[in-house]
């Protein structure tokens, strides 16, 4: 399958989605798996549906950490074993496969599906067993469950409303002029909801008057009426809650009917994502937006080049993300928080494990980590980032720092904020 | 045009009824008892994921098996269902059961609406109407924040139930009595007068109508009962997952399962629904758990459009006379 | 000039513009359900299906998407015959359309939609050609070629139809074979060759309609569902059998969707446009389909 391309086709998709599927029996690393006995560690992960695209790069990461474990001898001297399901992003297929990972493949350690909608469903067979549970990129998912075996690796911390979108709303305080009017369009999901009511309640913080509020469904065909709604209000600020395609469908909109803006981005997924940025081009200059990774120098945590180096070679014939400058350096980082666990307790022991995760902190390849009482991060690390000086939809930019400037927390800034957005070139 | 051949009224009525009833619980009961044995908490969830859609596809085939109309909406009635249980649980902090209760009867009150509404017109609008109506519903969770929105609901559920190993064992139990219900009904249903007036329905409506069958109250009946027990499918996902988002509780698998397992088993008969479900389910759970990915739907699809090709009585077909 | 006024005028201009795109999705169907009454709700999927092929071709040779289109869909016109000829072959001739027809355009969409996912991943493509990025501006009035040049190809392509059913012989044929199937054996027509012809022109349409999606946005396997519900609603309500009423109709139902969005907010634009549907089928259903039951 050499003559394999980003698009090719067929035999090659199907073949690969057998692999990704990793059977117990079909471990990638066949000669360490044999003999001893392996940690296995299982997860449901979306590998079809909605979800699929951030599913299967998280996946690989998760692999590529699997495989660099086992190259320095495994975890406890034991090699490691990925076991998964696809869970099809329906959560309804989520428990069971848990209770499958758990009582029949009789994994030692699990860990989460990827985002909210499938974390969620996942909780009260881990809760019952009293698994400890690192997961990936889910937002408030213990907030009223308050599982105290449960971590997350998101950099949305304790309090999305109270942190989520500070960074945004701290970049009016770096415009020339003061601004004074605010404009949120979400869509309607989990995150995104959350996103608009965390601006949505520090607007006045701000000095900033709300002109446009408005939800929009993800089926959502054309966006321009809404855009053009929002160009009624003139406003200064424009945050918009997005997630894939509708982000596509927005910015294209907005760059249709020239909406401009002093400040203009806020909470959209979707510009993280490379083939967005591939289609998108020059239209993402000046795109203020929310992100949890760019390859800024203020940013070139240990071991964090050599995962994307590793990444990038694979991603092309997975047929996933060919950058991995989103999710898939978290990815790996769950599971390095895992194993600097296992190594500081010396043995699987669910209850000792999520001692250790609460009272100690993590280096991982996304920066120092620690967790709060709830599990979250202790120190929320939302970015903002502004994309600038592109000119066309090359990815290779995307690889090098200067084009995704990170301009809050002020820890890691690693640039200065253009404005307005959409001005007239 | 189609005719299902009828089985041969053998006994009187009122024992072979009880002679289905005995028969299923102690069915149940046994497999209850093994799966104990096993002690293997898969067991129980694998088995819930399959009882759901007996219980789906016995309540579709009442109308779409019986009198021939195509309900494409069975995610919408079953998420009616699923979200009474949610919002019952919030206001009033009920659990499974009264959830169960609560989402028969609004499920059944939309039935009967949505037949109202359409059911006057040629069958194909009825079932344009259901697509519809589950794209309607789903918009009105989305937009409706005390469910939670598009943000989900959250059901915390007890960690035990008393006589039950698990909670677990006791979800599935109480799908097994659903399924075992829902099959009765259905089973009832056909062997009634109502059953036999929606056979004449499917067969030449004009014609029935002519002799004096009240098509449109039989067929009012039949969808309100029909969505009714796709209602009670949906009220214990909730408690089962212990939280659930629209986009989980209308998911188009919902949809194409429920029409898709009835005609595989054999549309039309009690036991068809049972059949196609227990099997297709079976090898979508069995195909998730080992060649995964999106290929075991695909499947799905090509099954059901060589049953309905190849095929059109289904399994059952296979063995009885056209 | 007023803001109020140019809301509603750009909402207007812009949801005719939408209402091209959804007069290419429902048109085909206003063919094969509307004229020759076989329920093809696997139709959408095949708009996206074609939308994919648009997008691998044009990328591959560097043409625009529309043109490719174009030159596709004598291919989809041959996948469609062949469509007809299995449905007709194990349905149609049983007498069995009503409920193993149908599911079996369900399992047929079923499939394309799942195989899309297998063949080419999850994520989503796009084909941009360069005029996509060029707005025309008409004193206050926005006129996005992204939107203009699909919707006019799909109105030529329409009207060639239109022109084609009312002129040629086998044309009104098919209108004929709607009517009366019997008639037609009388005058020595096959009205199965003639219903195979009109159902491969519906899904050449579907090969324009996706050619046309792709230039509007990018598409993703999954991208039909938002439209199935759509298109049904907009052949019912432009009386089934007729092509200007179901041009008429896309045009109604992209401005209605439209101005909701501009004035109540996005949320609520789907559960109007579907919640008008139920109330045309419940209380008007006379006054807006060609025929009754």
């Amino acid at each position: 399958m050499s003559e394999l391309t980003r698009r090719g086709l067929g035999r090659a998709a199907l073949a690969g989605a057998l692999t990704t599927a990793v059977a117990p029996w079909a471990a990638p690393w066949p000669a360490l798996a044999q003999g001893v006995n392996p940690i296995r560690i299982g997860c449901s992960m979306s590998l079809s549906g909605g979800l699929a695209a951030n599913g299967r790069s998280a996946q690989l990461a998760q692999r590529i950490w699997a495989e660099d474990v086992n190259a320095r001898g495994g975890l406890l001297g034991r090699p490691v074993q990925l076991v998964s399901y696809d869970d099809q992003s329906n959560p309804a297929n989520v428990p069971a496969l848990f209770t499958k990972l758990i009582d029949v493949d009789k994994v030692d350690l699990v860990t989460s599906p990827y985002a909210t909608a499938m974390i969620a469903p996942s909780m009260p067979v881990v809760m019952q067993r009293g698994m400890c549970y690192v997961a990936l990129f889910g937002a408030g998912v213990n907030e009223r469950l308050k599982y105290d075996r449960y971590f997350s690796m998101n950099v949305t911390g304790d309090d999305i409303k109270g942190h989520y979108a500070r960074g945004f709303l701290e970049c009016t305080k770096m415009l020339p002029n003061p601004v004074r009017s605010l404009s949120i369009l979400a869509v309607d999901n989990d995150f995104a909801q959350r996103a608009a009511e965390s601006v949505r309640g520090m607007a006045r913080e701000y000095g900033l008057r709300i002109v446009y509020d408005r939800s929009y469904p993800p089926s959502t065909v054309d966006f321009t009426p809404t855009i053009r709604a929002i160009q009624a209000q003139r406003p200064d600020v424009v945050f918009f809650a997005s997630y894939p395609p509708d982000s596509n469908g927005i910015l294209r909109a907005v760059s249709e009917l020239k909406l401009s803006a002093a400040l203009l981005g806020g909470g959209m997924v979707g510009p993280q994502i490379a083939a967005v940025q591939a289609q998108l081009g020059p239209i993402l200059n000046n795109l203020v937006t929310w992100d949890v990774y760019s390859p800024e120098p203020t940013m070139q945590f240990p071991g964090v080049v050599e995962f994307q180096e590793k990444y990038r070679a694979r991603a092309p014939a997975e047929q996933t993300d060919v950058l991995g400058n989103y999710l898939q350096p978290y990815a790996y980082a769950q599971m390095q928080v895992i194993a600097q666990s296992l190594a500081r307790v010396g043995r699987i022991d669910q209850e000792a494990l999520a001692k250790d995760m609460h009272a100690n902190g993590f280096e991982t390849i996304v920066g120092p980590v620690r967790f709060s009482a709830l599990g979250e991060w202790a120190e929320p690390r939302n970015l903002f980032v502004q994309f600038q000086n592109i000119a066309d939809g090359d990815l290779e930019k995307y690889k090098k720092p200067g084009t995704k400037v990170i301009l809050y927390p002020p820890a890691l800034k690693s640039g200065t904020l253009r404005s307005p957005y959409g001005a007239p070139a | 045009m189609s005719a299902t051949a009828l089985p041969a009224p053998a006994a009187p009525p009122a024992r072979r009824h009880l002679s289905y009833w005995l028969g299923a619980t102690l069915l149940a009961l046994a497999l209850l008892v093994l799966l104990r044995l096993i002690g293997n908490e898969y067991g129980w969830y694998a088995g819930y994921f399959v009882l759901q859609y007996v219980v789906l596809a016995a309540a579709w085939n009442i109308l779409g098996g019986y009198a021939g109309y195509v309900n494409f909406g069975a995610a919408g009635f079953m998420a009616t269902g699923t979200y009474t249980a949610v919002v019952l649980y919030e206001a009033l902090g009920l659990g499974v059961l009264p959830g169960i209760l609560g989402a028969a009867v609004v499920a059944g009150l939309l039935g009967l609406g949505t037949g109202y509404l359409t059911l006057r017109l040629r069958g194909v609008y009825f079932s344009i109407a259901t697509l519809c109506l589950a794209v309607v519903l789903q918009t009105l969770v989305v937009n409706w924040d005390y469910v939670g929105g598009s943000r989900g609901a959250y059901v915390i559920r007890p960690m035990t139930v008393p006589g039950f190993v698990s909670y677990g064992e006791y979800i599935f139990a109480v799908m097994l009595a659903l399924a075992v219900l829902a099959t009765g009904i259905g089973r009832t249903v056909e062997l009634s007068r109502l059953g036999r007036g929606l056979q004449a329905i499917r067969d030449n409506e004009r014609a029935a109508e002519a002799v004096g069958v009240p098509t449109l109250r039989l067929k009012l009946i039949a969808t309100t009962l029909s969505g009714a027990l796709m209602g009670v499918a949906g009220a214990p996902l909730p408690f089962y997952a212990g939280y659930v988002n629209p986009d989980g509780a209308f998911n188009l698998a919902y949809a194409v399962n429920t029409i898709a397992m009835p005609l595989i088993g054999g549309a039309g008969t009690w036991l068809g629904p049972v059949i196609g479900a227990v099997l297709l389910a079976t090898l979508q759970q069995a195909a998730t758990v080992t060649i995964s990915s999106a290929l075991n739907l695909w499947i799905t699809g090509w099954m059901l459009v060589l049953f309905v090709a190849l095929a059109p009585r289904g399994i059952l077909g296979w063995f009885r006379k056209r | 000039m007023d803001p109020t006024l140019s809301l509603l005028l750009n909402g207007i201009v812009s949801g005719l513009l939408l209402g091209g795109l959804y007069a290419a999705a429902a048109s085909g169907l206003a063919v094969s359900f509307g004229m020759l009454d076989i329920v093809n709700i696997a139709h959408p999927a095949l708009m996206v299906a074609a939308g994919m092929a648009v997008v691998l071709v044009g990328t591959a040779l560097g043409l625009d998407p529309l043109l490719v289109a174009v030159l596709q869909a004598p291919l989809f016109y041959l996948l469609g015959t062949l469509l007809y000829r299995a449905y007709h072959h194990f349905f149609e001739r049983r007498g069995d359309e009503a409920l193993q027809g149908l599911a079996f355009f369900f399992g047929v969409m079923f499939i394309v939609e799942v195989g899309l996912v297998l063949l080419l991943g999850p994520e989503q493509r796009f084909l941009d050609p360069d005029y996509a990025f060029v707005t025309w501006r008409l004193g206050e009035i926005d006129v996005p070629l992204r939107m203009l040049a699909p919707a006019l190809l799909a109105l030529a392509a329409i009207a060639a139809l239109w022109v084609f059913l009312r002129r040629s012989f086998t044309g009104l044929a098919v209108a004929a074979v709607a009517q009366d199937p019997e008639a037609l054996r009388l005058m020595a027509v096959d009205p199965v060759r003639i219903k195979r012809i009109a159902f491969g022109l519906s899904i050449a349409l579907a090969s324009i309609a996706g050619g046309a999606l792709v230039v509007v946005q990018p598409i993703e396997p999954g991208s039909h569902q938002v439209f199935i519900g759509r298109v049904f609603a907009i052949c019912i309500m432009g009386g089934m059998a007729s092509l200007p009423g179901c041009v008429l109709a896309a045009f109604l139902f992209g401005v209605v969707e439209n101005l909701t969005a501009s004035f109540y907010g996005p949320s609520w634009s789907p559960a109007v446009a579907f919640g008008w549907l139920l109330l045309v089928l419940a209380f008007r259903p006379q006054g807006l389909f060609g025929r009754l039951a």
